[in-house]
């Protein structure tokens, strides 16, 4: 392979995880305003946080994708397609997490809240102090999960031409005809990308499981050899 | 003791009512837990709720501490009502505001301890003079590091909860809950979850605090022998009824009603 297409797919490399990146940390902001807000004691901010999930859950980030790049303009608003990319994604994931943020709150004992109310906590010193402290270490491992879907959702961002890894991959095959070669590398690449990601997501879950005085999880060897040593 | 005596009783030991029930009644569906029920309970009394189990006991500390609701009548701590608030001369029900200042009065202690497990032991007892009394963070680990003296934990305060036995749990709870200096003290079988051994360590604490504050205790427990040590009067309950009020000496050695002395005698071969 040429230097030069081996430097087309790098850059579809990076943009691919500037599109994963930058959707997952607006699909973060995403799932926790909805979340926090399906367990609103108000009832208008608690359905506009259900509306949001049950649309957007419904609603394919292609589609979306195809309505911002192709529908919006009409309306006079011409997003940046890798922009337009990135909303679609993380409205799309967002919708997913936040159920895992509300699945995540609701987990945490209602003994938790009862004690914070008999020190006289107000309810947002309640969410921000003791409730989502805890419930985010119940929501690690899904978001782990929900990263990884986003990160092989990114692909369908080829189809309106932005430059991801997909799209990189499908000009290098057809530049050298090398199909197998070409979609064998998408295919490290995108597996090596998921393990740096997860990877990720299990450090930061020992972090938390350390600031929550647990232990970490064991890794599946230490478990196995946890049973003489522990 | 005659009837009128337990009404005497019933009514506090000292001048100033602080704490009323007036009528209030709970039921969860045709569970009428609590019927109509009146008790006073005077600044720096401290009383002992006793009764089998399904007695409503738990139902009056938890209306106390706001975590429930009356269906009717009224709680008044102090001047003011609790679940209920005076607006244009009429009774309604209480804004979060409104609960608020008359619940930083009171607090509670647990029977499952209930610590934050999000945070270390220091940070427990801290966290509400900081964010809800609006103290300094020095001046509430001050206060903190003398409660912990106090609970016998000052060298457990960089622990978290998860590191801790349920007895230095407690005493932790005990901790974090007199650094908010309430006015009202609630205890619900707060040794109910320990072994013996650490049992006696939570009611060491608590009988220090009955000695040294002034602080109203209302408690619910089956320590008899702690009752009877730090109680002004212990009121026995039954089927959401008080049958029975007297100083303890007088309920633990000559209780009135057959239904007192036949719940004593099961808690005495309990133990
Ligand atoms: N949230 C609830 N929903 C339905 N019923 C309830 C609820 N809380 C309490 N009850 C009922 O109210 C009654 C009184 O309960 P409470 O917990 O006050 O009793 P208690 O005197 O504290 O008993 P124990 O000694 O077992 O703790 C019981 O019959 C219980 O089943
Ligand atoms: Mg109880």
């Amino acid at each position: 392979m040429s230097p030069q297409l081996f430097a087309y797919l790098l850059e579809g490399l990076l943009t691919t995880l500037q599109l994963t990146i930058g959707a997952a940390a607006l699909g973060l902001v995403f799932s926790f305003a909805a979340g926090i807000a399906t367990c609103s004691p108000n009832i208008v901010v608690r359905g506009a946080g259900r509306c949001y999930i049950e649309l957007f859950r419904g609603i394919s980030a292609l589609v979306l994708l195809f309505w911002f790049v192709f529908a919006l303009p009409y309306a006079g608003w011409q997003l940046d397609p890798m922009w337009a990319g990135i909303l679609a994604l993380a409205l799309n994931i967002g919708a997913y997490g936040a159920e895992v943020v509300r699945g995540g709150i609701v987990a945490v004992p209602v003994a938790q809240i009862e004690a914070a109310v008999a020190l006289n906590f107000t309810r947002a010193q309640r969410m921000r102090l003791v409730v989502l402290p805890q419930a985010i270490a119940r929501m690690l491992p899904p978001f782990g999960n929900l990263l990884i879907e986003l990160l092989k959702g990114t692909s369908v961002a080829y189809i309106v031409l932005i430059p991801d890894l997909t799209f990189a991959g499908q000009i290098v095959r057809n530049a050298t005809g090398d199909s197998a070669s070409v979609f064998t590398a998408l295919l490290i690449l995108y597996a090596v990308l998921a393990v740096i990601f997860t990877t990720i997501v299990r450090l930061i879950e020992r972090r938390v499981a350390k600031s929550l005085g647990r232990p970490p999880t064991p890794g599946f060897f230490a478990r196995i050899k946890g049973v003489k040593s522990a | 003791m005659s009837q009128s005596a337990t009404e005497a009783a019933l009514t506090s030991r000292k001048d100033g009512q602080f704490i009323h029930f007036d009528k209030v009644t709970k039921r969860f569906g045709d569970n009428v837990v609590l019927n109509d029920l009146c008790f006073a309970m005077g600044a720096g009394e401290r009383v002992t709720l006793i009764g089998p189990s399904g007695s409503g006991k738990t139902t009056i500390l938890r209306m106390l501490m706001t975590l429930m609701q009356p269906d009717t009548g009224t709680i008044r701590v102090g001047e003011d009502y609790l679940h209920h608030e005076e607006r244009g001369g009429r009774l309604v029900e209480a804004s979060e505001a409104h609960i608020r200042k008359v619940r930083q009065r009171i607090t509670m202690v647990f029977q499952s301890f209930n610590l934050f497990p999000n945070m270390r032991v220091l940070r427990n007892v801290t966290e509400a003079p900081v964010h809800v009394l609006g103290l300094s963070k020095e001046e509430a680990e001050e206060r903190a590091l003398g409660l912990l003296a106090m609970v016998g934990l000052d060298h457990k305060i960089d622990s978290y909860p998860s590191q801790l036995s349920g007895g230095q749990q407690q005493r932790v709870a005990i901790a974090r809950a007199l650094a908010m200096q309430p006015d009202v003290l609630l205890l619900d079988e707060v040794t109910s979850a320990l072994d013996p051994e650490l049992a006696a360590g939570v009611l060491d604490v608590l009988r220090d605090v009955a000695k040294t504050t002034d602080v109203t205790m209302l408690c619910v427990t089956h320590a008899m022998k702690f009752a009877r040590d730090i109680s002004h009067r212990v009121l026995m309950f039954c089927e959401g009824k008080i049958i029975e009020a007297a100083p303890p000496e007088q309920m633990f050695d000559s209780p009135e009603h057959e239904r007192t002395r036949s719940f004593l005698q099961s808690v005495l071969e309990e133990s």
